[in-house]
């Protein structure tokens, strides 16, 4: 009977620890998504512009010489002594403004962008391995959320309800998830079709389970590339929410209000509204070109032959 | 390096007489490198190749046949060149040459049937356009015979491939045709233009068996007929034999054996070779020796094979299905199936693609739920779903997918990949190590491998990793879906090998395969599957010996081997 054969395999079997002791080589990863994408030189550059950006974002408040409400000298000149970039349109610092203005822009497209592509990702996971009903109900909702454009969708939510920070994560999420859904559940529908789904299935692993385990590691790569795409929308959509006053409640620093306070005196004080914008700039190019990287990395673009 | 073993070369096979014929295709020490790792793909490889003959090219998944092949139409794959070498077919020379030279040369000079007809042919353009276009340069070229237009050409070479030359046909897309019609399709666009050498790449892996003895006669009728030589790639010696004139052996980038077919397949001189040749199952073999007769664990009840009829009045058998009918919505796929497995036994499920053997094997699993009829485990109805169905009833039936390359998931460890399974289905394990280890071994895996991802494995090593997932849960009832039919043939003798040794530790096995030689290789009894019909079923050497049903006689006769050669 086979039980009992097999027990006796087990007990004779005595795994040398020569054999045991694997060589290095064959236990580390194969080469991974990030370690490709290294290899392209966009990432390395990208990686460079976000980490620029961030730094300021981040260390700029402990940077400031003035606090960002602080009325330092008379309104929009470009050139005051001890101030690197002249005050603004009611005198206070640029510089001290702009260093503390970034945090708040990125935590919000951060989390935005986090929120969108975990609800997006589970919408589409589940639309993509159940079908059926509930993948029509899914599919067919985020058409109708993906009829409103996301700044439209956005500016309606806000100015019905009013500016409050979290609404507007909420809502660049909420518009961010149809999106990703769309994309994660042809991803899905891929892996889903391989056999390693239906040899869980074949042994009643439950769905959750296989959707966790079995599918979820295998939709990393889009997945990623999903996340810096979202990343980049969120970055833009927060500041011209922000640039709509649709954000931060003045005086408070950031950087979309500041370019909306200031646009009026471009010709005489430029750098209240360059600053912002280089820094807006700067970032979502970094970030778009990591994710034309990862994406690059993901497809297999200049892949070659390896070893 | 390993030195060519070459044998003495003898001009050509029978009618072609004394005077051998002149070297069409002279490919002398081609080396072709990949990037950036600068790895040789293949090196200094050097062919020759009369006219009018076909060379077989033998070799295993990554022995580099197809770089070779794409080498001989001067293409180089994506991140590969060709480094050095000088291919010249008749008086063209083909390497080096500006691309647009080499262009006109394709199709005309040199041409390719790729392995895939679905994926060669465009979905998007009617047959008459696609066969037009592989005229386009040929015809412009003043090649055509006198009173010839494109129109009649196209007809014509449909002709010549046994199709139909009507607007009907012509009008049709690639999808409205059946594998075979679709690599005929693709074997009348490289004839199409007159080439004076046409390389074959596994023109017929994929294909039925039935099928590929259709395209097997095309292909040879057509070379014949024109006088143009062949180079035709492949991983199995039995269809090379039944085609080639001479046989060239690849392994690892380099030719080791090339000679005249009959003598090299009666007195291979390379190890490698004559592995490649012990590798091919024999069709006509009395069934797998039964193991329990060849001194194996005796069980306590012994019997033998051919008392089918005592076995079936014996106690009740491990597996029953009676009157088993499945369906796809609407679509009746099967009818009326009456199957047995006893313990320790191996019946084979063949038949052809789509007459049902995988849904039956599914349906059997759970995984296929739109069922009627009884089916039984050890006397206990089995669920339609195998999520109906109790842990120990899915932990004493477990299923071998076809493709080992889909069948695991690639981001877990060969380790993860055995114990998550047994994890689910027996509970906490102790000493999972020692489990993996044993199991590894089981299927003749070393145990360093358990800390491997999938893609660090060949297909074969895959594929006995999925055995392992299998047997590690202890299962009683182990069923294969064509589960060597992905692999190559030196591969599959081994599987076959690993599931001898499961017999023999008392484990049932269904088998489901479309190739009859392998039937007579592993099972005891065979039940032979047509149209969603269970047609024949009886102990193997006798279905194989005396065939009762027509369509198996048909599999029979079809089926390529080397013995008849």
């Amino acid at each position: 009977m086979s039980v009992r054969n097999v027990r006796s395999v087990r007990t004779n079997a005595d795994p040398s620890p020569a054999a045991q002791s694997a060589d290095p080589v064959e236990t580390s990863r194969p080469i991974g998504l990030f370690r490709t994408a290294w290899g392209h030189g966009r990432t390395k550059v990208g990686l460079g512009l976000v980490a620029t950006v961030v730094a300021i974002a981040v260390f700029g408040p402990l940077l400031s010489p003035h606090t960002p409400t602080e009325f330092v000298g008379p309104p929009n000149q470009s050139q005051v002594d001890g101030l690197l970039f002249g005050t603004d349109d009611v005198g206070r610092d640029v510089w001290s403004r702009f260093l503390n203005g970034g945090l708040t822009l990125l935590l919000l497209s951060l989390s935005a962008a986090l929120g969108g592509v975990a609800v997006g990702a589970l919408l589409g996971i589940v639309a993509g391995y159940r079908r059926g009903w509930l993948d029509n109900t899914i599919m067919r909702t985020n058409d109708v959320v993906l009829a409103f454009p996301q700044l439209i969708a956005a500016l309606l939510v806000v100015s019905i309800i009013g500016p409050r920070v979290w609404l507007i994560v909420i809502v660049v999420a909420i518009t961010h998830a149809p999106r990703v859904a769309r994309v994660i559940r042809e991803a899905t529908l891929r892996v889903v079709e391989q056999d390693f789904i239906k040899a869980a299935e074949s042994i009643g692993v439950a769905r959750w389970r296989i959707m966790l385990r079995e599918i979820l590691p295998n939709i990393t790569s889009p997945l990623l590339v999903e996340l810096g795409l979202r990343l980049t929308y969120s970055i833009g959509l927060v500041a011209v929410l922000g640039f709509l006053g649709m954000g931060m409640e003045p005086p408070t620093p950031d950087w979309g209000m500041m370019i909306n306070e200031n646009r009026l005196a471009i010709t005489i004080q430029p750098w209240a509204v360059a600053l912002p914008v280089a820094a807006i700039a700067v970032l979502t190019i970094g970030a778009n070109l990591v994710t034309d990287g990862l994406s690059r990395a993901a497809i297999g673009i200049d892949r070659g032959v390896q070893e | 390096m390993s030195p060519v073993t070459s044998q003495t070369s003898r001009a050509g096979t029978g009618d072609t007489g004394d005077t051998a014929p002149e070297i069409l295709l002279d490919c002398a020490d081609v080396t072709v490198v990949g990037h950036p790792s600068a790895v040789e793909i293949i090196s200094e490889v050097s062919l020759k190749v009369r006219r009018g003959q076909i060379l077989g090219l033998v070799g295993e998944s990554g022995s580099g046949k197809t770089t070779l092949g794409l080498a001989l139409l001067a293409h180089q794959k994506r991140a590969t060149t060709i480094s050095a070498g000088e291919i010249t077919v008749g008086e063209h020379q083909l390497l080096g040459r500006d691309e647009r030279t080499v262009r006109q040369l394709r199709g005309r000079a040199v041409a390719y049937i790729p392995q895939s007809p679905a994926s060669a042919l465009n979905p998007a353009l009617r047959l008459r356009t696609q066969l037009q276009e592989a005229l386009g340069s040929a015809g412009a070229d003043g090649r055509l015979p006198e009173g010839t237009t494109i129109e009649t050409r196209v007809r014509e070479v449909l002709r010549e491939v046994a199709l139909p030359d009507d607007d009907v046909f012509l009008n049709r897309y690639p999808h409205q045709l059946s594998g075979g019609q679709q690599q005929r399709v693709a074997i009348a666009m490289a004839f199409i233009g007159y080439p004076e050498l046409i390389v074959l790449d596994e023109p017929t892996t994929g294909l039925d068996v039935t099928t590929q003895a259709h395209v097997l006669d095309t292909i040879r009728a057509m070379t014949g007929e024109y006088g143009v030589s062949g180079v035709y790639i492949s991983h199995d010696m039995a269809v090379v034999s039944q085609l080639s004139d001479e046989i060239a052996v690849m392994y690892r980038g380099e030719l080791v054996e090339q000679g005249p077919a009959r003598s090299l397949l009666r007195d291979p001189q390379h190890a490698y070779t004559r592995r490649l040749l012990a590798a091919v199952p024999r069709l006509h073999t009395d069934g797998a020796p039964d193991p329990y007769l060849d001194g194996g664990t005796v069980p306590a009840r012994s019997r033998s094979v051919t008392d089918s009829a005592e076995h079936d009045a014996d106690s009740m058998p491990l597996l029953r299905v009676r009157d088993l009918a499945a369906r796809y919505g609407r679509t009746t796929v099967l009818h009326d199936i009456n199957l047995d497995v006893h313990r320790g036994e191996c019946v084979a499920l063949l038949g052809e693609s789509g007459s049902g053997k995988t849904t039956l094997s599914r349906a059997v699993v759970g995984l296929h739920r739109q069922f009627s009829g009884q089916l039984q485990l050890d006397g206990q109805p089995l669920a339609t779903s195998s999520y109906r169905r109790d842990c120990t009833q899915r932990r004493r039936v477990q299923y071998i997918f076809q493709n080992p390359y889909e069948a695991l998931n690639p981001r877990q460890r060969v380790s993860e990949l055995i114990l998550r399974p047994l994890r689910h289905l027996c509970g906490r394990v102790e000493d999972p190590e020692r489990v993996v280890a044993a199991s590894l071994e089981q299927v003749s895996l070393p145990a360093r491998y358990a800390s491997r991802f999938p893609d660090q494995l060949s297909g074969g090593e895959r594929q006995r990793v999925s055995i392992a997932r299998a047997i590690a849960t202890q299962p009683d009832l182990l069923i294969c879906d064509e589960i060597t039919s992905a692999l190559d043939v030196s591969v599959q003798a081994a599987i076959v090998d690993v599931l001898r040794s499961l017999q023999q530790e008392g484990l049932a096995l269904l088998f489901v395969t479309h190739n009859i030689a392998l039937v007579s290789n592993v099972a005891q009894r065979v039940a032979v599957l047509n149209t969603g019909e269970i047609v024949e079923h009886g102990p193997v050497a006798e279905v194989l010996a005396q065939p009762s049903h027509p369509y198996t006689r048909a599999l029979i006769a079809d089926a390529p081997s080397f013995e008849a050669a």
